[in-house]
């Protein structure tokens, strides 16, 4: 049973959709990682995706890049994200993982589950790994009761989003336009299309993440997404202005999800 | 030299192949964002439609005959070969391609997929830009875009091939980030890749990343093995007993491995960066030293950290500077069918010098790893035995490499 069902079933009754915020493990520093996604919580967030900083960051543009080469030269290491997890978890927040499959791979598949579920995180998000190499992590989430959150895109196939859904768990992540991550002007035309098709093969949740910076953006999106994923816009926030300035986009957002624009979809 | 003769041989499949999924034995696959997924299929598609096209076939064995000037010799080294214990060396002469490595063999092959499949813009990235060259020169014939990514150290080792590129109407976009060689112009190619991946192909450079690069760039590279094991025989009357090529990624090795796959009594021993000797973990000897993980979409050794972090390689050779390798090459480690062996950058520039001094042929220095390992297989087998040794590349861009190393450059 999912843990995050409950959350998406809530802001389906109040009308809205999710605000999930994303700040890497470890950035600027590992205590100051946890107060930021604190502050997130504190403000708004009704669930946060904390990163996994990585060398190789092949789907994040330069904001995430950036971020996460300051976290690894600051001496971030993979064990201290439980850490960061459980301070959220303990404040009665919410929290998944969102990292590139090397680490978790390297840390070993299972004592990964076994020490994010002890923490008390609730799943990860895979941006690299596709539910046809997820063999291991099928099974080791299935023990330790995590959820599966798998990405679709704008060129996924009807069959692979089938796929990809019946193997997620928790939410599906859609990737509003073809690209990396980074805060953009306008939200791609690309999304609304996506999550119709998404919504013919499943009744999970939707996530729209990939561009968001604005409650107005975010208002857009909560038109007809479950969830409204934001990332570059937090990270280039804390950098700015630290805890004050992530707390003020937070409350943007959180207005913004609550004001959901009427699309045709 | 159409069909079995002909370089086009390569593409027919065999029991070699990867699993539908791209696996060699556990290694290989797709680890690769679902954005890309649809495109890699596209790719696995036009492939598999073209391998047995024979109009296909025919295009690509008279380029690789009119324009790659293929086949490449075979040349005997004799003078080099008594710094090598006495033991035969036979030189497979893929410096003598057209742009002057065996790149051209992979991208002239690609080129063709991509315009079957309509797309108009290429991009690739380069470690010593003998691939970017002869990216850039493929798409000059066939009127494609071509942008290359190449990081900012190899932009400045390499200054005559970005020259080369440029010349060849290709734009280079020098890569700032990480450790600014070649995994992280693998990094920004991807990141172009997965925003313009609609009329855009990635001309993967190397037999490594998400399948079915491994499959394609081997098969593309299979001519070297194919015509090299013809002409060992049609020189000697039988198999050498070791086929030597350098491996950082493992395109050459992989190609010209494949002549004698079937061939157990021919041993083939890859030659990897040692750098500044493996002890130092200043090298790029992945299969030496490296432990399995997942970098730019495939499964197989890697230099890493104990969380997973990848490791920057250290090499003289800028096409060898890179801390992953193709999937089939680990697969080849495990079943034992092939060996690996690293290689120092002092060793490789001895041999680098001597080749040049005794045969008047300058080797890339990623080749003259393949020659060092050369001179240590001969000292230990002796004078009856025959080292096939695949000469990747000429050492033309290596030139400023080479007098800043053996004091040769004027004094400023």
């Amino acid at each position: 049973m999912s843990k995050l069902a409950g959350m998406f079933e809530a802001c389906r009754a109040e009308r809205r959709a999710a605000l999930i915020g994303y700040l890497p493990a470890g950035y600027p520093t590992v205590p100051g990682s946890k107060e930021l996604l604190g502050a997130m919580v504190a403000s708004g967030c009704d669930l946060v995706e904390v990163g996994v900083p990585f060398s190789d960051p092949v789907m994040d543009g330069p904001t995430i890049q950036a971020a996460a080469e300051e976290a690894l030269r600051a001496g971030f290491r993979l064990s201290e994200l439980f850490g960061v997890v459980d301070s959220i978890a303990s404040a009665g927040g919410r929290a998944v993982v969102m990292t590139y499959w090397n680490p978790v791979h390297r840390y070993g598949v299972d004592a990964f589950a076994r020490d994010l579920a002890s923490a008390g995180g609730l799943g990860v998000i895979t941006p690299d790994l596709v539910p046809d190499e997820a063999e291991q992590w099928l099974e080791a989430s299935e023990r330790h009761g995590l959820d599966r959150i798998f990405l679709v895109a704008p060129s996924s196939t009807e069959e692979r989003i089938a796929s990809t859904a019946k193997a997620s768990s928790g939410f599906l992540y859609a990737t509003s336009v073809m690209g990396v991550t980074g805060a953009r002007d306008v939200v791609s035309n690309a999304a609304p299309e996506l999550v119709r098709r998404v919504r013919e093969h499943t009744d999970l949740p939707v996530g729209v993440g990939l561009g968001v910076r604005s409650g107005a953006q975010a208002a857009e999106l909560a038109g007809f997404a479950d969830g409204v994923i934001v990332g570059s816009a937090f990270v280039t926030r804390a950098a700015e202005g630290g805890e004050r300035a992530v707390r003020e986009l937070t409350e943007e957002l959180a207005e913004g999800v609550r004001n959901p624009v009427a699309t045709i979809g | 030299m159409v069909g079995s003769e002909g370089g086009s041989a390569g593409l027919l499949p065999t029991s070699h192949d990867p699993d539908a999924k791209g696996h060699f034995g556990p290694w290989g696959g797709r680890f690769m964002p679902e954005a890309l997924i649809a495109a890699l299929d596209e790719l696995s598609a036009a492939y598999e439609k073209a391998r047995v096209d024979p109009e296909f076939l025919n295009e690509f064995d008279r380029l690789l005959r009119d324009y790659a000037g293929r086949p490449s010799l075979l040349t005997e080294a004799p003078r080099f070969a008594k710094h090598a214990g006495g033991a035969r060396i036979l030189l497979k002469r893929e410096d003598l391609n057209h742009t002057g490595s065996h790149k051209i063999n992979n991208v002239l092959g690609q080129a063709l997929l991509t315009k079957r499949m309509g797309k108009r813009r290429v991009i690739a990235e380069t470690g010593a830009g003998q691939h970017g060259v002869a990216t850039a020169t493929a798409c000059a014939l066939m009127g494609l875009d071509c942008v290359v990514y190449m990081g900012e150290v190899d932009t400045e080792r390499q200054a005559l091939n970005v020259a080369r590129m440029k010349l060849l109407g290709a734009e280079v976009v020098p890569v700032k980030t990480g450790s600014r060689t070649l995994k992280d112009a693998i990094n920004e190619a991807l990141r172009d890749w997965v925003a313009n991946v609609d009329d855009t192909h990635y001309l993967l450079g190397t037999a490594a990343g998400a399948h079915p690069f491994p499959m394609l760039v081997r098969d593309f590279h299979r001519v070297i093995g194919i015509e090299a094991r013809r002409q060992v025989l049609e020189l000697i009357g039988r198999l050498p007993d070791v086929v030597a090529a350098c491996v950082g990624g493992g395109s050459n090795a992989i190609g010209i491995f494949h002549g004698f796959i079937d061939d157990p009594e021919v041993r083939l021993v890859g030659l990897e960066p040692g750098g500044d000797g493996v002890s130092t973990g200043r090298h790029g000897a992945t299969l030496t030293a490296g432990s399995p993980g997942m970098l730019h979409g495939a499964y197989s050794y890697l230099l890493q950290d104990d969380d997973g972090q990848i490791a920057e390689a250290h090499s003289i050779s800028a096409g060898l500077d890179y801390p992953g390798v193709g999937p089939e090459h680990s697969w080849l480690k495990d079943t034992g069918r092939a060996e690996y062996r690293p290689i120092t950058d002092a060793e490789a520039m001895e041999a680098f010098s001597l080749l040049s001094r005794t045969e008047g042929i300058i080797p890339a220095i990623e080749s003259a790893h393949a020659l060092a390992g050369a001179i240590k297989l001969g000292k230990e087998l002796g004078e009856e035995a025959v080292i096939l040794v695949n000469l990747s590349g000429r050492g033309d861009k290596d030139v400023d490499t080479a007098a800043k190393y053996f004091n040769l450059a004027p004094q400023e």
